[in-house]
């Protein structure tokens, strides 16, 4: 295991300062996420325009450095996307955190790749990849307009 | 009192962890074994297994004695005046649902007041908020003060004639609190209220006599106090277990039964319903001879030792914030580090083998008093050392490095 590949610069800057980190006015949709093991919460607010592209996303909450910064990061690059294109981002997030290598998804340029893959480092620690999936899954909540509270533990 | 000696006994610590010497700051969480007793679950399923307090062959016969052995062994070392009032449970949350299922059945109706405190443990609290919904009871808390502690007086504040138990934590796994448990069992028996203790976090540092404290019930986990996962002690006076009703139903626990009606087994059996965790309370012997062997009173000391030369050094350690400050205090240390997240700071420690627990330790509703989501803890045992506070230290500083702090 590597802490240096863990606690990354870029992690380490955006948890101790998020983007986005803000009630959008006017949301048409939010979620809640918990993570009742540590008591990490997370409160996702989504505007979605007529086109439903992501005119705006912000999020409010608490938790350790790798969820907020992957809150904080997962915000910046999902904003301006189609609905449909939030959806295969969060998926292939989700697979990549879970399982595969890479990320595949075209929607994201080599920047925004670069920027996600730092959170690659949870794989080597099983506890904490629910850290960086939680704001993933509460966003996949919120975009269903679910008013169920998102848990990573069920 | 030898702690290299002692530390020999516990085979954990002669691997490596992630190539470090294990510090193991987790003992509130659950404790680790010595060799006897993980031999002890290894013989007698090697060579005495049966089950027991029922056929009457000769493995019967003796692994019942081994397990009746484990329940004398108990009263002595909880100095209770009967040894059928010691009951065994899979583990002291069991213990406690044992008590609110069959006082709450008999004692509780709609409008009663249960009252417990803030520091308390979830297992000491939802099984009794089952109650508010199947009873229609209340739950009245005493409050924790900024010391981290809950008075005498504030219990006595919140008694009111509604009030028909009262359920206190005699030492807080979060803050390290020590209540004043015989003094709020005096009081409250002027009142006429039984008294339950959750002593999870007692039963391993501290002296326990149940004649002098006098309280109804005091439940104890197995697993914390050097022994195996799986076992529990209720210990409740006598008159309660003959008063209330049987919690489980099933075989072992029953004297006859007819299609038209059942009578219930003599005590203890009332309460040990099928098959027990038979090799684990006959190991948990070995816990017990184990804290006898080095004596409750020198482990207190060795703790309260290692205790002030944590608090000392971690006090001393700018940014460090330790969470509550009782007079009376055991082996735990809650902190938080400003600008690194509990979470954090167990990872990173981890880094270096040192074991630490982070989130809110069961403890939600002190958490939530508290204003923080979640906090850091160390907490100790027989095994631990000054050296392993020191490590604690570098460790935290080294936390404190990779997050640009001071």
């Amino acid at each position: 295991m590597n802490l240096k590949e863990l606690y990354q610069e870029i992690i380490l800057e955006h948890g101790k300062n998020p983007r986005n980190l803000r009630k959008t006015d006017n949301f048409t949709r939010d979620a809640k996420g918990n993570n009742p093991l540590c008591g990490d919460n997370v409160h996702i607010y989504l505007k979605l325009n007529d086109n439903n592209k992501v005119e705006d996303i912000s999020f409010e909450g608490n938790g350790c450095a790798i969820s907020m910064a992957s809150a904080s990061i997962m915000t910046d690059l999902v904003r301006g996307k189609e609905e449909k294109e939030v959806k295969e981002i969060v998926t292939d997030f989700l697979d990549m955190i879970k399982e595969k290598d890479e990320l595949s998804t075209e929607l994201l340029n080599e920047d925004e790749k670069t920027k996600l893959m730092c959170l690659s480092g949870v794989k080597q620690y099983p506890m904490r990849v629910k850290c960086a999936t939680l704001s993933w899954h509460t966003l996949t909540s919120a975009m269903n307009n679910s008013q169920e509270i998102t848990s990573t533990e069920d | 009192m030898n702690i290299d000696q002692i530390k020999k006994e516990f085979p954990i610590f002669d691997n490596k962890v992630q190539n470090n010497d294990l510090v193991y700051l987790d003992s509130a969480n659950s404790s680790q074994k010595p060799r006897i007793v993980i031999d002890r679950i290894y013989d007698f399923y090697s060579k005495e297994f049966s089950n027991v307090g029922r056929s009457v062959h000769y493995l019967a016969v003796a692994a019942t004695n081994l397990y009746e052995q484990t329940r004398n062994s108990v009263q002595k070392y909880i100095n209770a005046s009967d040894k059928n009032e010691i009951v065994f449970t899979k583990g002291a949350t069991e213990a406690i649902n044992l008590v609110a299922n069959t006082f709450g059945q008999k004692y509780l109706d709609e409008g009663d007041e249960v009252l417990i405190t803030e520091l308390e443990h979830h297992s000491n609290y939802v099984p009794w908020h089952f109650l508010r919904k199947s009873k229609k009871i209340n739950i009245e808390f005493a409050e924790v003060n900024e010391q981290g502690e809950v008075t005498l007086e504030e219990i006595k504040k919140k008694i009111t004639d509604r009030t028909k138990i009262i359920c206190v934590t005699h030492l807080s796994n979060v803050t390290g609190a020590i209540l004043p448990i015989k003094e709020i069992v005096s009081f409250a028996h002027s009142k006429g209220i039984p008294v339950l203790v959750d002593g999870c976090q007692g039963a391993p540092h501290l002296k326990l006599d149940m004649q002098d404290l006098d309280c109804d019930f005091y439940a104890i986990s197995g697993h914390k106090m050097y022994g195996p996962t799986g076992i529990g002690v209720l210990y409740a006076k006598k008159k309660w277990l003959e008063d209330l009703p049987p919690y489980q139903g099933g075989g072992g626990m029953i004297r006859e039964v007819k299609k038209k009606g059942i009578s219930y087994g003599e005590l203890p059996n009332k309460y040990e319903a099928g098959t027990m965790a038979t090799a684990q309370v006959i190991a948990f012997n070995e816990s017990i001879k184990f804290l006898e062997k080095i004596g409750i009173e020198n482990i207190e000391k060795h703790e309260k030792e290692l205790l002030d030369y944590a608090v000392d050094l971690l006090g001393k350690n700018n940014s460090v914030n330790i969470i509550g400050n009782p007079k009376n205090k055991g082996g735990v240390i809650s902190f938080t580090i400003e600008g690194i997240h509990p979470h954090d700071i167990a990872t990173i420690l981890d880094e270096d083998g040192v074991a630490i627990r982070a989130g809110h330790h069961c403890c939600q509703i002190l958490h939530e008093k508290l204003g923080l989501p979640a906090t850091a803890r160390a907490s100790f045992g027989v095994y631990n050392t000054k050296d392993d506070i020191d490590q604690l230290n570098k460790s935290i500083n080294n936390c404190k490095k990779i997050f640009n702090l001071k």
